[in-house]
């Protein structure tokens, strides 16, 4: 049913009907309509589920580990320095193979402080082992938490998830959301099996330690489950998209991309700006595409190679920089595009909130068909 | 050993934890020196060493991690450390 709602009440009823047990989480801005609203429904008797209020977000993801452990469902949500607090627990998750999905709503690191919105929290966690989706608008930040789940809990995965959406630009935004019924989500994911759980008539120990004889065989292991992860997120986004008409089997997804001069390729809510500028070049005559990245762990590089195999120019749009080299995705982009002769060139730009209007997008375009790139966009030079 | 998702394991009993591999040095049992007293035995943190029929005392090297204890400790200097090649 279509409902104007706010993002962060958006996503609070997807994860309420994703069914969690334990949900433990420390308010932030700009998540904290997010659990606000969990906190409330648990109280208020329409979710039946363990809401745990803890003192930091260290302790928040140390209680979901608890729980997953235990072979609950579990649920937590954060950002920026709460994400950054929860580095260590991060890698203890992912290591554990517990299938957590986490929100983030993205945002700027300090210092300075910025509670607005880039992707520099996620970004900097790309390495903690964790499937990262980005969502372009509410639509998909609420759509993404089913699959998120179906996929961490699948046993040829057993990861955990972040569901990324821009903070404030979707998290604080009214949209139309289509959500689906309980009855929908029960058919599309099953209550939780764990593959293996914490329990006193059958006990084992979980993240135990590993010598030097073994350490190097874990982290490939894990590795291999992350790869494997591009085929079950496939079938998991095709299966919704066969019941709910809504297809995420395609870890990327090009607009107006076939017959592109210039692709631009970007993740989350820019997508909606550049998707609009593309419409108003296209008719000035400017042949642009766009290649959103949604699915960024698992990285999708074939995929990318693929999509961008025959244009002129890649523009990557990073909202998100890796201070002393480029932005993330340009550098990993560029990787996936080794051997071909394109220029791939990177904009970092609207750290911290910087506003990204469609204007903009019309002059990093101008400055890619020019050749100048990796560079940041939009400085103010008068306050430099 | 096929690896737990997870590093999960079941309880076990210390001896299946082969520590033997940890060791960097490997304890020498010089026999013309060693006076049978049974001190490395005694204080051997591993209970790896074992007596054998002709009362002298070898270490099981499955377990020995190397920690020198035995060689420290010995009052007859009976026991050296060396390097071991793996």
């Amino acid at each position: 049913m279509l409902e104007i709602t706010e993002g962060s009440h958006a996503v609070a009823k997807a994860v309420k009907m994703s069914r969690p047990q334990v949900i433990a989480a420390y308010p932030i801005t700009p998540q904290t309509h997010i659990v606000e609203t969990l906190a409330d429904m648990v109280a208020n008797g329409e979710l039946d589920a363990e809401y745990i209020t803890v003192e930091s977000e260290f302790s928040a993801l140390s209680a979901c580990i608890g729980a997953s452990a235990a072979g609950s469902r579990t649920y937590s949500a954060t950002t920026s320095q709460g994400l950054a607090l929860m580095f260590e627990v991060c890698f203890n998750v992912s290591g554990m193979r517990l299938p957590i999905v986490m929100t983030i709503a993205n945002r700027a690191l300090g210092a300075p402080l910025s509670i607005w919105n880039d992707q520099q929290d996620s970004i900097s966690l790309r390495d903690c082992g964790w499937i990262q989706f980005y969502a372009e608008d509410n639509q998909e930040a609420t759509d993404l938490h089913y699959i998120a789940y179906k996929v961490a809990e699948s046993v040829e995965v057993l990861l955990p998830a972040f569901v990324c959406f821009d903070g404030f630009i979707l998290s604080h935004t009214y949209e139309p959301v289509d959500m689906l019924s309980q009855e929908d989500v029960d058919r599309y994911l099953p209550a939780y099996k764990p593959f293996q759980k914490l329990d006193s008539d059958d006990p084992i120990s979980m993240g135990m330690y590993a010598t030097p004889e073994y350490y190097l065989e874990f982290r490939y292991e894990h590795d291999q489950a992350m790869k494997r992860a591009k085929d079950v997120i496939s079938k998991a986004g095709k299966e919704f998209g066969e019941m709910f008409g809504r297809d995420y089997s395609a870890l990327v997804e090009g607009y107006r991309l076939e017959d592109a001069d210039t692709a631009i390729v970007a993740m989350g809510s820019l997508c909606g700006t550049i998707k609009d500028s593309i419409d108003e070049m296209r008719l000035a005559g400017k042949k642009v595409g766009l290649l959103k990245i949604r699915c960024f762990r698992p990285f999708p590089a074939e995929e990318i190679r693929n999509a961008l195999s025959h244009v002129k120019r890649v523009a990557v749009l990073d909202k998100n920089v890796s201070i002393g080299a480029k932005g993330a995705v340009a550098i990993e982009v560029r990787d996936a595009l080794y051997g071909k002769t394109m220029p791939v060139l990177g904009y970092i730009l609207g750290l911290g909130g910087r506003d990204v209007r469609i204007s903009d997008i019309k002059n990093i375009i101008s400055l890619a068909e020019s050749g100048k790139g990796d560079q940041f966009y939009g400085l103010r030079t008068e306050v430099l | 050993m096929a690896l737990g998702i997870g590093c999960s394991s079941r309880p076990g009993k210390a001896g299946n934890n082969k520590t033997g591999s940890w060791r960097v040095f490997k304890p020498i049992f010089d026999h013309d020196k060693c006076t049978k007293c049974g001190m490395c035995k005694t204080i051997c943190p591993e209970g790896c060493i074992e007596e054998s029929e002709d009362d002298f005392f070898i270490p099981d090297e499955t377990y020995c991690k190397g920690c020198g204890i035995c060689a420290e400790e010995c009052p007859s200097d009976a026991i050296t450390m060396e390097q071991e090649e793996k």
